[in-house]
């Protein structure tokens, strides 16, 4: 049921209504996945399923979250190969896709704003968008010059600044 | 083999993508689209708009590029080669996190990865804008949903539905 993210409908459910996690512990568990590599929400539910029952417990979440949605985008690929031909399914497809595009292009503004007060941060930031963007060098070379790089940026010790928190999910 | 290719490269994907599914999408479409000619540029956008237009995980893009390219099966490599080598890494990096509370050097991790995962998303923005931009009309309704989502309170949803509707009306 998740559209357009599912990540503050599972919040809600685990705090609000079933009271399985508090707030702080969701927001701990959030932090976690929102900087591992992969998709946030299956991070979370291994991470919730393992802490509820081990092992099965993130087997069975990860099954939840994945197994239906799956069915129905396969459904809708289906029906977009079977009428794509139809010249107002591929404007409406086309519109779609020019409006999930301005999407990601407005999560990564949002997640690049607590940046705005940091000159490494945005150096970075800058340097990743160039490189992957612009010059489309390869993936794992660049993250293997930037990731470090970044993490020993952000070991300097500085004069504290505006603690960066992040908004939106990826 | 078709099916190994795409298990090797959503397999490297799935742990590069810091942050995030759609940290990875620039390198996706480098493969997808420049590098094995899998599908073109028009191609991939579209199969990513329909994604998001689908209830659940934004990651889902994975299952319909897998589709493109390798049918059901591919499908289903795509998606399980992108989820779990990352939801390993999750598994045990979560009993760990809570045990190392307030270390300094979680807290580096997090600042230091935090303008990564920016700059990724950033380049997957515009490299989807551009794909998906084909004239000033697909162009301007990608910019406006960007601004709109910054602007407003709005759901998501409603955006995409207007950017679908606008395109149903010939503006795309």
């Amino acid at each position: 049921m998740g559209f357009g993210g599912v990540l503050p409908m599972i919040r809600h459910i685990m705090v609000v209504e079933r009271g399985w996690q508090t707030a702080a512990e969701f927001s701990d568990m959030i932090a976690l996945c929102q900087f591992l590599p992969g998709a946030n929400v299956a991070n979370l539910a291994v991470i919730f399923g393992a802490r509820s029952a081990g092992l099965a417990g993130s087997g069975a979440a990860l099954a939840g979250l994945m197994v239906a949605p799956f069915a129905i985008v396969l459904v809708l690929a289906w029906l977009y190969e079977k009428f794509g031909a139809i010249s107002t399914v591929r404007h409406m497809v086309g519109g779609l896709s020019a409006g999930a595009a301005g999407l990601i292009l407005a999560t990564a503004v949002k997640i690049a704003m607590p940046l705005r007060g940091s000159v490494r941060g945005l150096l970075v930031a800058g340097a990743g968008f160039v490189a992957l963007g612009l010059l489309r060098t390869p993936f794992l070379p660049s993250l293997l010059i930037l990731v470090p790089a970044s993490i020993a940026l952000a070991a300097l010790p500085v004069r504290p600044g505006p603690p960066l928190s992040r908004r939106g999910g990826a | 083999m078709i099916l190994l290719a795409l298990a090797l490269l959503f397999g490297e994907l799935s742990l590069l993508a810091i942050g995030g599914a759609s940290s990875a999408l620039p390198a996706m479409e480098r493969a997808i689209v420049v590098d094995h000619h899998w599908m073109s540029a028009a191609e991939f956008v579209r199969l990513f708009g329909l994604a998001q237009a689908a209830p659940g995980p934004n990651m889902l893009a994975v299952t319909l590029f897998g589709w493109r390219i390798a049918g059901l099966a591919g499908a289903m490599v795509a998606t399980l080669a992108f989820l779990l080598p990352a939801c390993c890494l999750a598994y045990a990096a979560g009993s760990l996190w809570s045990r190392f509370g307030d270390r300094r050097w979680r807290q580096v991790l997090q600042a230091g990865l935090l303008p990564v995962t920016a700059g990724l998303m950033l380049a997957a923005g515009f490299l989807l804008v551009r794909d998906a931009a084909t004239d000033w009309r697909s162009a301007s309704l990608a910019i406006g949903v960007a601004a709109g989502t910054l602007a407003t309170k709005r759901h998501p949803l409603w955006f995409l539905g207007a950017a679908a509707a606008a395109g149903l009306l010939g503006f795309s």
